[in-house]
């Protein structure tokens, strides 16, 4: 059987020369005639949203490739530009509707440092027990769809019945399934509600025995294995140098995680290991992503454990809303909602460029404020972006066939490469 | 190097744009930075034109009195150029980061990073198609997110909101 061999990664540089992101065919080798061009999406299911892949087929050899994108850029940064600071903060989780309490987090916290403003504990740890729940999340829907892209269809149905537990769970917290906006400068937009600890350690509970499913029903699998080892590789010099980050700069060995080694939140109170795998390829991809899910359910434990008492949000009436029963009776409060509401609150002069590990990888913000009470920059360093510039290089020697494994692997999520 | 500034515990580093690739490379090679995280291009026409009322804080800085006192009315400190490249480094496993920064006037090139490290790629052509910034060197600057054939650089402050042209109407 396949497992026991071992698999090598390739030595040297890929990365196509001299564009990095553009697989040309090489002409002294191939023969023009038999290369035949082939438009792999816009609307193609596997292709996870807009993405489209130019590709030049040599009978079923990938030997040029071109990665086409933004079908779906909708001016999410210059939209910000013209928004309220408390209003744009709807913005960023619909930029990466997967991953969305991640990046709802990255600019609340680029608000935050702007303002210099303490956050109370609570509300950080909240924070971190939905960003992981939000993880678990996102790595459920790459498995349930990449699962499905190579044939394996109960996957999905298994991954869709967990993630609608997650869905849940961030309904009864926030109100919204999806892009909750509960996060907000100062803390949380409402305290956490009454019983949401029992259901959340039913959730923890039960987690671990349905990802011991789905290992049971992949990870040794014959087709599944076939199809993800030694697939879409990654060597760890060309992951760096192509700035690749999250799961699939860990699945090519290199042992780097924003949570432990640049925290932010209360990461280092938490005890959570980062897996690392050597080889590169597909499978390795999914190891990292299935063990990641493992210790955020350990993480999400830890948080209901350690969750602090204590407020929800700063008491800081120039940022945050003064609580409801207040505008009934305190004049000084009104005014003070009036004014976030119409207006919203200013945000020193300054540029912030703060990063969180998302379930992508690296998630970054750079802001830029004049004062006023807009942001004059908002930029986000995506990492589903930065994932499908190494399209060229894992696809180099690639069949056709593999390409949408590879592609899933990436796991990009178009909204965010597109913004 | 121009000027080195430090800020909410970040670290700015202002470069000269005709010696970026030579400030970058020593960043790699002799400091550890060697993951480019973003290239974020910023636009600052307009900047500082109208006085930001109800600055929160002093015009010296913070700290007027406890925390959210509302200070004076200050105008934004100047910038020296329209529009300023920021590169964010991080170092693996140093896990320093640092953010270079270049200044440029409208239609300034500034020289390519892409041989120093390629992911900056589709960071460049994604500054060049938001913000018309040119990257001389770059082996495929085209425009990424928007069709090849846009007319202007939707991020500039001075590109309109809406009312962009309607394709396939009847004219046509």
């Amino acid at each position: 059987m396949a497992v026991t061999e071992p698999r090598r990664i390739y030595s040297g540089s890929r990365i196509p020369s001299p564009v990095p992101t553009l697989l040309q065919v090489a002409t002294d080798v191939e023969d023009p005639e038999d290369i035949l061009q082939v438009n792999f999406g816009p609307n193609h299911p596997s292709t996870h949203g807009v993405l489209r892949l130019v590709v030049d087929l040599s009978g079923e050899r990938v030997v040029g490739l071109r990665a086409v994108i933004g079908y779906l850029h909708t001016g999410f940064e210059k939209n910000m530009e013209q928004k309220t600071w408390w209003k744009a903060i709807t913005y960023p989780e619909r930029i990466d509707y997967v991953s969305f309490q991640n990046n709802e987090l990255v600019f609340v916290l680029a608000i935050e440092k702007l303002l210099e403003l303490e956050v109370p504990p609570k509300a950080t740890w909240m924070r971190m027990l939905l960003c992981e729940l939000n993880r678990i999340h996102s790595h459920l829907v790459f498995l349930g769809t990449s699962a499905l892209e190579l044939g394996a269809i109960s996957m999905f149905w298994y991954c869709f019945r967990e993630r609608d537990l997650v869905l849940d769970l961030s309904e009864l917290a926030t109100g919204m399934r999806m892009h909750t906006r509960y996060f907000q400068a100062g803390g949380l937009a409402e305290d956490i509600p009454r019983g949401f600890e029992a259901e959340c350690r039913k959730f923890v509970e039960w987690m671990p025995k349905a990802l011991d499913d789905y290992e049971a029903i992949l990870s040794r699998n014959e087709i599944w294995l076939e199809r993800t080892r030694g697939i879409g590789l990654l060597s760890a010099d060309d992951a760096i140098a192509l700035g690749q980050s999250g799961p699939v700069l860990r699945a090519s060995g290199v042992d780097w995680d924003l949570r432990r080694d640049r925290p932010y939140l209360a990461y280092p109170a938490l005890d959570f290991n980062v897996p690392v795998y050597p080889n590169g390829d597909v499978y390795d991809r999914y190891l990292v992503r299935m063990d990641e899910m493992r210790e955020s359910v350990r993480i999400v434990e830890q948080c209901l454990d350690g969750m602090p008492e204590g407020p929800w949000t700063a008491d800081d009436r120039k940022v945050v809303l003064p609580p409801r029963h207040e505008l009934h009776t305190s004049m000084e409060s009104l005014i003070h909602h009036f004014k976030i509401v119409t207006e919203g609150y200013r945000v020193p002069e300054g540029e912030v460029y703060v990063t969180v590990e998302s379930a992508r990888g690296e998630m970054g913000c750079f802001v830029v404020s004049d004062g006023g009470p807009r942001p004059w920059r908002v930029k986000f360093r995506a990492p589903s972006f930065v994932a499908l510039e190494a399209t060229a290089t894992t696809m180099t020697n690639a069949l056709v066939a593999d390409m949408i494994a590879i592609v899933g692997s990436l796991d990009s999520v178009m909204g965010e490469v597109d913004r | 190097m121009v000027e080195r500034r430090e800020v909410l515990g970040e670290t700015t580093l202002v470069v000269d744009p005709a010696r970026i690739v030579e400030a970058c490379v020593h960043l790699r090679d002799e400091e550890g930075f060697n993951f480019l995280s973003d290239i974020t291009p910023v636009d600052y026409l307009g900047w500082g034109e109208s006085e930001v009322a109800g600055y929160y804080g002093t015009s010296l800085g913070r700290g007027l009195g406890p925390q959210s006192a509302q200070g004076f009315a200050r105008t934004p400190d100047p910038k020296p150029a329209r529009f300023a490249l920021n590169y964010h480094l991080l170092s693996i496993p140093g896990a320093q980061v640092v953010r270079v920064q270049v200044w440029l006037e409208d239609g300034q090139s500034v020289q390519s990073v892409v041989e120093v490290w390629p992911t900056a790629d589709w960071h460049e052509r994604e500054a060049f198609d938001m913000m018309g910034i040119v990257f001389d060197g770059h082996p495929n600057l085209t425009r990424i997110l928007m069709e090849d054939d846009w007319e202007g650089h939707p991020l500039r402050k001075d590109y309109p909101i809406g009312g962009e042209p309607v394709r396939f109407s009847g004219d046509e």
